[in-house]
């Protein structure tokens, strides 16, 4: 009981970044957008953060830098990274009206090689690796709740010991639950996605909602990127690790159905499932074996969700196709 | 207000049968978007301080300038081309097939597994044959596994397939680093016995002829088979094919199979004629460029042998360049990425014509 604790609690750091991931990945398929590129935004992200904070870091100096104002520096970096890369999918799909799968690979494989390729520039430049000084890598990874809150049995490790990213993600979470479900913006964005035709005659501007959520969506994704960066792999560029992450969001848009208020639990499962090996050791399975376990989790669940075929927990009824006004 | 204030400039009309741009007029869009493609992968290049013209210079004489530089590139285009064949049905079919990766792994897998038990003990012949074989098969039961559940409950292929690849690659890892595993502590799996090594023609391994051959079957089977107008019809229109009463899930799945048995061979071509071990990084992101390929070639198998060679020339190339010039090589993904993009934007341009708003009208109006 106590490891499978520790274990919840561990995840905490990983969910957040599945969680941006998967919120960002929601906004645009409510759009009626797939956007297969989160992995190559997420990559982005992660490579833009790092170097956004290390050059607010250089600007100012070691010594005056302020560890708010370098993550301030990290998330806008990355969201305007993430928004750049919904841009040119909307373009491509939108307006060009390109098949969306494909964007979305190539967005991926774009994506990918940009972060690679600035990962690598830097550390030419910079000589050796790019990170941030300690006082700001301890900034990005404070746990700030105060003790009494932490040691709170079970609850305490779960919810309060936990990456200031994490409580962000949650408010996010919230507020994007009520923009759908409270607002009219959230409203006729869920109806552009579901029937974009019954949008266009109600007078709602197709193209600039598609263009918007598939941007703010992209952005808060790359930020979930940024969040691995600067706190999994202890603000240094590992280009291999961030591999899957994105993927794995795309798949917990499906398990979430569509509802961010499900991403929260639900990216703590998986950020669970990400990091079990480390923590609970079974007997007699190897560990490379052991290490795909979230992947046949997250084939079960697609399984299972097919299966099951439920009439409210369907995706936007619109996803994945391009819609022309003339193309009736 | 006038009628002629509420008719816009220009409006957009997609081309119908009887309209359709000149075939050399297309083509010349599509030349003049991977131009447009090079001249926004030379920004990156220009980053680095680099010189875009010569550093393509570079990427081309570097994968062809001579024949060690050739052989490589080819080494690399053979595999990319039977993947890039393997995906052309089921896109067509739209079933997005991202799984060449898993596929292509777990028939190196399949097929490892008879080199190391049969290495040296019977004939090359024959264990070429076999491992070919179980190359195919694995592959195959890699592809059916997804095709199977979009086929009977819908499940999204897109990640299934992703999924696959995570579990066949992490399989290799443990196998390398377990069962298979040389000396101790190595991770690594042995060479394989001389036996498992596939001929050489004109100095390449003798993959590039089966490429070749594949190349006309699978265009001969996508052109003129019943087959392959009914994953034609299906990649169309998913119900007018349950109208005209064909079995969409079984198609479906045979489609996997076979896409996923080409996959296999792709593996068994790297195993078998070049690596000659196996390692999680044999795939070397094969299954995912060769989608590029695909979509670039737009499924026709003979512009896929341009097209695997173009981006074989790119990733190679880029390798040289790295070694010249300091430029980091993966600005062949970056270079790939934009030319998919420009390819795929530039379909539009083909596809639709901008009808602006007519004179006539306006004198109307006036």
């Amino acid at each position: 009981m106590n490891s499978i604790i520790a274990l919840i609690a561990a995840a905490g750091t990983y969910a957040t970044v599945l969680m941006f991931g998967t919120m960002g990945e929601i906004i645009t398929e409510k759009s009626g957008n797939l956007n297969l590129g989160v992995e190559g935004i997420m990559y982005m992200g992660g490579i833009i953060g790092l170097v956004a904070a290390n050059r607010y870091e250089a600007m100012v100096g070691e010594a005056a830098s302020n560890g708010f104002i370098a993550i301030l520096f990290a998330i806008f970096g990355a969201f305007i990274a993430g928004a750049l890369a919904g841009l040119i999918f909307s373009f491509i799909t939108v307006t060009l009206r390109a098949n969306q799968n494909v964007t979305g690979l190539a967005m991926t494989t774009f994506g990918t090689g940009v972060a690679k390729f600035i990962g690598e520039v830097m550390r030419n430049k910079l000589g050796g690796y790019v990170s941030v000084s300690n006082h700001l890598k301890e900034a990005f990874s404070l746990k700030f709740m105060p003790k009494f809150l932490k040691n709170i049995p079970i609850l305490g490790p779960i919810l309060f010991n936990q990456v200031h990213f994490f409580y962000i993600g949650i408010i996010l979470a919230v507020l994007i639950y009520l923009f759908f479900s409270k607002t009219k913006a959230g409203l006729y964005l869920r109806a552009v996605g579901e029937s974009p035709v019954t949008a266009d005659a109600a007078g709602i501007n197709i193209t600039r909602y598609k263009y918007l959520a598939t941007m703010i969506g992209g952005g808060i994704s790359a930020i979930g990127g940024m969040v691995y960066t600067m706190t999994t792999a202890g603000c240094v560029w590992i280009e291999a690790s961030l591999s899957g992450v994105g993927w794995l969001s795309v798949a917990l848009v499906i398990f979430c159905t569509w509802n961010p208020l499900n991403s929260l639990w639900g990216s703590l499962l998986f950020g669970s499932l990400m990091i079990m090996y480390l923590w609970i050791i079974v007997p007699g399975i190897p560990t490379e074996l052991y290490k795909i376990l979230p992947y046949v989790v997250t084939l079960i669940v697609l399984i299972i969700t097919s299966i099951r075929n439920n009439r409210d927990k369907q995706p936007p009824a619109s996803l994945g196709n391009n819609y022309f006004r003339e193309d009736r | 207000m006038s009628e002629k204030s509420k008719t816009p400039l220009f409006r957009l009309v997609k081309r119908v049968k009887g309209d359709m741009m000149s075939p050399r007029k297309a083509l010349a869009i599509r030349v003049a978007s991977v131009v447009i493609a090079l001249i926004l992968g030379s920004i990156p290049i220009m980053l680095t301080g680099a010189n875009p013209v010569k550093a393509y210079g570079v990427i081309v004489v570097g994968s062809l300038s001579n024949a060690i530089y050739l052989k490589q590139t080819i080494k690399i285009a053979i595999p990319l081309l039977v993947c890039s064949l393997a995906i052309a049905p089921c896109f067509k079919m739209k079933f997005w097939n991202i799984g060449a990766e898993g596929q292509l792994m777990f028939g190196a897998i399949c097929s490892a597994f008879f080199a190391i038990n049969l290495g040296g003990k019977i004939p090359s012949f024959f264990i070429l044959l076999i491992m070919a074989i179980a190359a195919a098969l694995g592959g195959a039961i890699w592809g059916f596994i997804p095709g199977f559940f979009k086929a009977k409950y819908n499940t999204n292929e897109t990640l299934f397939t992703l999924m696959m690849n995570y579990i066949a690659i992490g399989m290799v890892k443990w196998l390398q680093g377990g069962p298979w595993e040389g000396r101790k502590g190595t991770q690594l799996v042995p060479t394989f016995h001389k036996s498992t090594f596939l001929p050489e023609v004109f100095g390449v391994q003798c993959g590039w002829i089966i490429a070749l051959i594949l190349v006309i079957i699978v265009h001969i089977y996508m052109n003129y088979t019943k087959h392959g107008y009914e994953v034609a019809v299906i990649g169309d229109s998913l119900n007018t094919a349950r109208y005209a009463g064909m079995n969409v899930g079984w198609i479906m799945m045979r489609t996997m199979l076979l896409s996923g048995a080409l996959c296999g061979i792709a593996g068994f071509l790297i195993l078998a004629g070049e690596n000659h071990t196996i390692n999680s990084a044999l795939s070397g992101g094969v299954g995912f460029t060769a989608i590029t390929v695909s979509w670039l070639s737009q499924l026709n198998a003979f512009v896929m042998i341009g097209i695997s060679a173009l981006l074989a020339i790119i990733s190679k190339g880029s390798k040289t360049l790295n070694q010249r010039m300091g430029v980091p090589s993966s600005v062949a993904e970056i270079v790939s990425g934009i030319l998919l993009f420009c390819m795929l934007g530039c379909e539009f341009f083909i596809n639709y014509k901008v009808v602006f708003r007519k004179k006539s009208e306006k004198e109307v109006a006036a």
